[in-house]
């Protein structure tokens, strides 16, 4: 996995903790520094699960859900971490809250949890959460921390939901379920694109949208 | 105490840990009930796709009761078991299959030559059902369950009242790639099922899922479906598993017994 590249860390903790900048907390990991995009991480899952609009959202709000509170629990008890077990205790509490999650989505969304079956357990290995934890949590104040895994998981959603979008519609004609281009098979004009339902694609797709960014905003590209 | 002692090492990960399983167990605990209950509603709509009967405007469990009645079978002799005598704790709604499947005393193992479906165990006793409509036997919807790529597949498949044809197959448990193999759950390839043969003239089974289309003017067109693209494991998974249920190894002397009137009781 890429390594994880670092925000400007905010100073160390002073007595009285450092000004929230929301904007800057909750809207940076979006475009500037794009969990997927720019640190090149959690993409393993971004090509499971992105076949369909459904599943992509359902999986952005766990993840979403798993990041904020880990972030959250993490910086939380920070300064009693002893240093020798921290990937453990890190890796504890995220599992924790993935089970949570887990245990929620085949409570309340039945269907959606089959068919992301094995993916959402596997959130626990999604480098996002374990970078984000390492880089950013054990340094900054709760608060902070919520706020940096609520960012980092919108960045990751906008990706996953981007690319369930182009995958559902291209390849099966339909958006959430809905059908958008009548199909061919069911008397209509567009002929799917298959593909588009298979992981590759899911590469090509996060290949355009970091082309896209960094077109956007020349200073992500990293010197050669 | 120095932060990176051996006590405050211990007192960290006890603590860690004990927040952690109260969460961990408070929430599957009580969220137990909820996920039984959908997955026993998924159960039943499943056998009410395999049946044709699903449909999303009406409540599942008003369709199921008035048109869908489990039967016992006992696997091995095809013989059907009456409702007084089943054995104990033996419940429709409550039944589990693989629990069933591996209870020492419920279930039994596959012979290896035989276990085409790749299962190992398999339950003696087993909940068929049947499709009454106007007082006459419509469609039998049989469990099967075998082998895919990943994951055992779980599902149903329904015979019309001739015990022959294929009225509709679904899957209410797997864990097949999604988009590939998980695409046994797609509609229109189950829809692709109905009217098919499961049987040759002489009684074999000659039911077969094959690799790419099939040709509608090939002799055997009426026993063939067509594989799943980028599934040939799980395709090939479902092609054993109806060669196995179907055979006199799974429910071909329940499907004889049916033929001959079925004795009930």
């Amino acid at each position: 996995m890429a390594e994880v590249i670092e925000k400007e860390a905010p100073a160390p903790e002073t007595p009285s903790s450092p000004p929230i900048n929301f904007r800057e907390l909750l809207l940076e990991p979006v475009f500037d520094n794009n969990p997927i995009g720019r640190q090149v991480l959690g993409v393993c899952s971004a090509l499971a699960v992105t076949t369909s609009l459904n599943t992509s959202v359902v999986m952005s709000l766990a993840v979403i859900f798993v990041l904020a509170f880990s972030n959250f629990s993490i910086s939380l008890i920070r300064n009693f971490i002893p240093s020798s077990i921290r990937i453990i205790v890190e890796m504890t509490i995220i599992a924790s809250l993935v089970i949570i999650a887990d245990q929620f989505i085949r409570a309340f969304a039945y269907d959606i949890s089959k068919q992301l079956s094995i993916f959402v357990g596997l959130i626990i290995t999604n480098c996002i959460i374990m970078g984000r934890a390492e880089a950013y949590a054990l340094k900054n104040p709760p608060p902070h921390s919520l706020l940096d895994g609520v960012g980092n998981g919108l960045g990751y959603s906008t990706v996953l939901i981007a690319v369930g979008f182009f995958r559902e519609l291209l390849g099966a004609g339909k958006l959430f379920g809905f059908e958008i281009l009548p199909l061919v098979t069911e008397g209509g004009w567009y002929v799917p694109n298959g593909l588009m339902l298979l992981a590759p694609s899911a590469f090509f797709l996060i290949g355009f949208f970091i082309w896209i960014v960094r077109a956007w905003k020349p200073e992500q590209v990293e010197e050669g | 105490m120095q932060k990176d002692s051996i006590q405050r090492t211990i007192l960290v990960a006890l603590g860690v840990c004990l927040v952690c399983s109260v969460l961990v167990s408070g929430a599957a605990v009580s969220l137990s009930s909820i996920q039984k209950e959908n997955k026993r509603l998924d159960k039943v709509k499943n056998i009410l796709i395999a049946g044709g009967l699903y449909d999303p405007a009406q409540d599942i469990q008003t369709v199921y009761d008035n048109k869908v009645v489990p039967l016992l079978v006992e696997l091995d002799s095809g013989r059907i078991v009456g409702k007084d005598a089943y054995p104990e704790g033996m419940h429709a709604a409550t039944y589990d299959l693989k629990k069933m499947a591996s209870d020492p005393t419920m279930g039994r193992g596959i012979d290896p030559g035989e276990d085409i479906a790749n299962i190992r165990k398999r339950p003696k006793y087993i909940f068929i059902y049947e499709v009454i409509e106007n007082d006459k036997l419509e469609k039998i919807i049989l469990p099967i369950y075998g082998y895919g790529l990943w994951s055992t597949l779980y599902g149903f498949v329904s015979l019309g009242n001739d015990f022959q044809t294929i009225q509709g197959i679904t899957y209410y448990e797997h864990a097949e790639t999604p988009g590939l193999g998980g695409e046994v759950d797609n509609p229109r390839w189950k829809g692709l099922w109905a009217g098919k043969k499961a049987f040759d003239g002489s009684g074999n089974v000659a039911i077969s899922v094959i690799k790419g289309a099939v040709d509608p003017n090939h002799a055997q067109a009426k026993h063939q479906v067509d594989g799943l693209s980028g599934a040939t494991i799980t395709t090939r998974g479902v092609h054993n598993m109806l060669q196995y249920w179907l055979s006199d190894k799974g429910y071909g002397r329940l499907i004889e017994t049916l033929k001959e009137g079925g004795t009930r009781g």
